[in-house]
């Protein structure tokens, strides 16, 4: 297959030498070759695609173009509702849930003439950062399958990072698609809050959740970007404004913008590999000609615990739909009380349950003050702090990851540990700004390392900017060894 | 000891909006159950909510009509409680911002104007509505319950009292007053049959004097104004009796049995329930402009107790006024119409509520297809004043203009009910009657006044009730000489 990102791909599918059908069953045969050891689908729908894909040619031979992303072969994180196709966030509660209509972003996907070639897996709910919390067993990282893909969009980075999708939707509600990204060696993308849509996704924690693109090159996330985004009247948190264009600037270099360097991201608990190839990044857009400023966001240290309420608080009440009573599992019980509560002990996986107790701790009388009060005191905290920073610099960089890919099983045991996976990429969620992780290298075992680059609300233009220099600067062309993996 | 009972209410008012509070549902009662419902109201995952403007529209008047402030901004907040017909498990609702504050309302209680201060008003959406099938559809015996998700989502304002009415008469004239207001501004059905206005009374009772609140019980389930009425009463003794006889009144909430006239005890609230409000995260904060604000208090109509006053101002006593102000539109519009034309208010609204009520009753017309102006009205009791046609040939003129006849000139003229008012005509069908009549004559001269009703009744009589009795009389006695 000689087409590695969309932005390629487009040019042979419109002159004629590429068809939606080859890249499609391409993409079906990695799948089928790997699935069993990497396991990155809940569901492969091999008959839609394989139809929308003729669907897509067609359009070809007839001119009709709907834009970069036709025929191109694109997953889905199984928290996105699809019409028709089985969808369950990983949980048993949504065992065998047919959802009646598409999500916003799945349905401008099909109107672009995307194929959609299954669902992926991730952490139950979205809530965790291994993808190992899913109840239809854990994805692992096609770099070294002993390692996870990070997580929650952990899916959605396997199948990119092992080529059975072009380009997959992720969401990122404290760095699910930018961790995952950086530790499958991927590109991926949490746009500003409010600029893609929400409906059809399934909640995790409703004022940090945002979806965006995973993929193989900057140029593709942009592209990608460029299809979901945009107002959608069904989602009141949409933004109403302008939405720039993407990838205009790619090419335009760094040459006088100013990149700040958290220093809060680094030290204790940062593997040294990561840390050297990040500053050796820094030291390359110095040499391009950015200004490397030195930048302290002293909230950071305490945008963590803050998260830890508001994210489950939201949940508690985000899952308290999943009762039995009009879908999904339900339990035997006496009463409608007992049916309800038995259908969610059962249904639920531990995690999801401890971030549920977490929640209605958090919120219950007498407590809300001095948790979910106090945390939303430090997101406002955790604002004005990036306000202060990006008076000074453009753009804010860090690693995405203070480690590369962690064994299977290593954390599972220590929520906390695995709770600090996401130290570098909360803030932003928290602030509802804009970040990207770009791959820049490989640690001395071969696995990937992350580079992220933070904007203010709506800064996507420049973040896409300095990111597409990141790209140029690291020229990381390793693949994983796909071979081995298959056998 | 004397009691004084202490009584909050709380209004549920449903919006009769086009669609739903959060989707784009049709409300609408009455249909198949499960029809209008989408991925929204049925909480499916994933769904969102976008609220209706038009309901806040709405919200906005009825605070508005009573007296309440509009808050610049407002926060929806997540109520979370689990049920089954509430599909998200969380009720989308409003906590401590809510759309409508501090207002009141003035109602009269036996002639004397009682004022309820409202402490707020705000939005929220319904839940389903569950069915219990079995015995009696009480929820603890019955089998099974049926789920119907229409109603789910639809716009709910939540109206709540200052615990400043103190009697079951003072209970049910501020219901009666705040459902008029509602109906007034046509914001909602508020047909209480049908459940799109509910009322719910939190009572308790303290000794007279005493500053303190008792405990207090929130009653439910009354279905009309007499049973509100009923059941506060009724409340208010049970209370009473338990404290006189050493009990002590519990934080409860009870069901107004309509059959047996009597509450029971429901559920017991163990402290308060714990809700755990937060900002709904799926919609931001609303603005409330001024512009927005002005806008709707700009569209008010005038409300109950305003047109009472106003009426009242006209010169109607207050029992007119009362009766008049409680008519359907199209009659109020035809006195205003007729008092326009140069008609005499009360004669106006005597009218109107009389003899206009009574045909339309008789003759089985709505009040809006009465073909009758208010300057034919106006015409009508000028022919009365004018001494034209008398009060009793009036309902028949009446009769013809509203059977379309004409004008009510043409009318009596074509009916034949001008009174005859011309004295030489008068003269000589008194002369004639007179001289037939010669021992009534005779009578009347000896001061048997009781034979001047007979005589003046031959002269109706000879006239077909045409002649101005005043000038018979007068004719009369000038010829006999009895004067």
């Amino acid at each position: 297959m000689s087409a590695q990102t969309i932005a390629e791909a487009q040019t042979g599918l419109r002159d004629g030498s590429l068809t939606s059908r080859m890249l499609v069953e391409h993409a079906l045969k990695v799948a089928a070759d790997t699935e069993a050891q990497i396991h990155a689908y809940l569901t492969i729908d091999r008959a839609g695609a394989l139809e929308a894909a003729e669907k897509a040619d067609e359009d070809f031979s007839r001119g009709q173009d709907r834009g970069p992303l036709q025929g191109i072969p694109v997953a889905l994180k199984d928290n996105m509702v699809t019409r028709g196709v089985e969808t369950t966030a990983s949980s048993q509660i949504l065992a065998g849930y047919v959802p009646p209509y598409d999500a916003t972003v799945v349905a401008r996907l099909r109107a672009g003439g995307a194929v959609i070639v299954g669902k992926t897996n991730l952490d139950e709910f979205a809530m965790g950062s291994s993808t190992e919390n899913s109840a239809y067993g854990p994805t692992y990282n096609p770099w070294d399958i002993d390692r996870i893909p990070g997580g929650s969009s952990g899916g959605s980075a396997a199948a990119v990072a092992a080529g059975s999708a072009m380009a997959a939707l992720g969401s990122d509600t404290g760095g699910s698609i930018r961790q995952p990204a950086s530790l499958t060696g991927v590109v991926g993308v949490k746009p500003t809050y409010g600029t893609v849509s929400r409906y059809g996704l399934i909640a995790f924690a409703s004022s940090l959740d945002q979806i965006g693109p995973l993929t193989r090159s900057v140029e593709d996330s942009a592209l990608t970007l460029e299809a979901i985004w945009g107002h959608d009247p069904l989602d009141a948190t949409s933004f109403r404004g302008e939405y720039p264009a993407l990838r205009s600037r790619l090419q335009e270099g760094v040459e006088g913008l100013k990149v700040g360097v958290v220093s809060e991201l680094a030290g204790e608990g940062y593997e040294p590999a990561v840390e050297a190839q990040v500053s050796g990044m820094v030291d390359k857009l110095a040499g391009s000609g950015a200004e490397i400023h030195e930048v302290s966001l002293p909230t950071f240290d305490i945008a963590l615990s803050a998260y830890y309420l508001i994210a489950p608080a939201e949940a508690s009440a985000n899952l308290a739909r999943f009762d039995g009573m009009r879908y999904g599992l339900r339990s035997a019980g006496q009463t409608a009380e007992e049916m309800m509560s038995r259908t969610r002990a059962e249904g639920f996986g531990p995690e999801v349950i401890r971030r549920i107790l977490l929640g209605t701790y958090a919120l219950s009388a007498g407590y809300y003050d001095a948790f979910y009060g106090q945390a939303q005191r430090v997101r406002s905290a955790i604002r004005e702090d990036f306000a202060r920073a990006y008076s000074q610099v453009d753009v804010l960089v860090s690693p995405t990851s203070p480690t590369v890919a962690f064994k299977a099983g290593e954390r599972t045991e220590d929520p906390l540990a695995m709770y600090l996976s996401d130290i570098c990429t909360i803030p932003c969620n928290l602030s509802g700004d804009p970040a990207i992780s770009v791959p820049i290298g490989l640690d001395g075992q071969g696995l990937p390392i992350g580079f992220q680059v933070m904007a203010p609300a709506l800064g996507e233009p420049t973040m896409y900017q300095v990111a597409a220099a990141v790209e140029r600067l690291a020229s990381f062309e390793a693949r994983p060894n796909l071979d081995l993996v298959a056998s | 000891m004397t009691w004084e009972a202490v009584i909050g209410i709380e209004v549920h008012v449903e919006l009769s909006t086009e669609s739903k509070m959060f989707c784009s549902c049709e409300v609408s009662f009455g249909a198949e159950p499960n029809t209008k419902v989408c991925p929204t109201c049925l909480g499916l995952p994933g769904a969102l909510p976008v609220p209706n403007e038009k309901a806040l529209d709405s919200i906005m008047a009825i605070g508005l009509a009573l007296n309440c402030k509009v808050a610049p901004n407002s926060v929806f907040h997540r109520k979370n409680y689990f049920y089954a017909d509430l599909p998200k498990n969380y009720q989308i609702s409003q906590f401590d911002v809510p759309v409508c504050l501090e207002g009141y309302l003035d109602t009269t209680v036996d002639g004397e104007t009682h004022r309820v201060g409202i402490e707020r008003a705000h939005m929220e959406e319904d839940t389903g509505k569950s069915t219990h099938v079995g015995e009696g559809g009480r929820i603890h015996a019955a089998s099974s319950t049926l789920l119907d998700f229409n109603r789910s989502g639809v716009p709910l304002v939540e109206i709540v009292s200052r615990p400043d009415i103190h009697s079951a008469a003072q209970a049910r004239s501020y219901a009666q007053a705040l459902r008029g207001v509602v109906a007034e501004l046509g914001v909602s059905d508020a047909r209480l049959e049908e459940g799109s206005i509910r009322f719910d009374a939190n009572i308790s009772i303290r000794p007279e004097g005493d500053d303190e609140l008792g405990t207090k019980v929130e009653v439910k389930n009354m279905n009309s104004f007499r049973s509100l009425e009923q059941a506060v009463d009724y409340e208010i003794k049970r209370q009473i009796d338990l404290v006189e006889s050493g009990g002590t009144v519990i934080q409860e909430t009870r069901h107004w049995d309509e059959e047996a006239g009597v509450t029971h005890s429901m559920r017991t609230k163990e402290g308060s329930s714990d809700y755990r409000y937060f900002a709904e995260p799926d919609l931001v904060p609303m603005e409330m402009g001024r512009e927005w604000v002005d806008r709707i208090a700009a569209t008010l109509p005038e409300l109950p107790e305003q047109r009472l006053e106003r009426y009242r101002s006209a010169g109607l006593e207050d029992t007119l006024a009362a009766v008049l102000s409680g008519a359907d539109s199209p009659l109020r519009g035809l006195y205003e119409d007729a008092v326009e034309s140069g008609a005499d208010a009360r004669a106006a609204a005597n009218w109107v509520t009389g003899e206009v009520t009574a045909w339309a009753r008789r003759n089985e017309t709505e009040t809006q297809d009465l073909a009758i102006s208010g300057s034919q009205l106006a015409g009508l009791l000028a022919l009365i004043d004018d001494g034209k046609v008398s009060a009793s040939a009036a309902k028949d003129v009446l009769d013809g203009v509203l059977l379309g006849e004409g004008d009510p000139a043409e009318v009596a003229e074509s009916r034949d009910l001008i009174q005859i008012s011309d004295s030489a005509a008068i003269d000589a069908v008194v002369d004639e009657v007179l001289q037939t009549n010669p021992d009534a004559v005779e009578s009347l001269r000896n001061g048997e006044d009781k034979v001047l009703g007979f005589l003046v009744g031959q002269v109706m009589r000879a006239t077909r009730g045409k002649a101005d009795p005043q000038l018979v009389n007068a004719t009369i006695r000038e010829r006999v000489g009895s004067g």
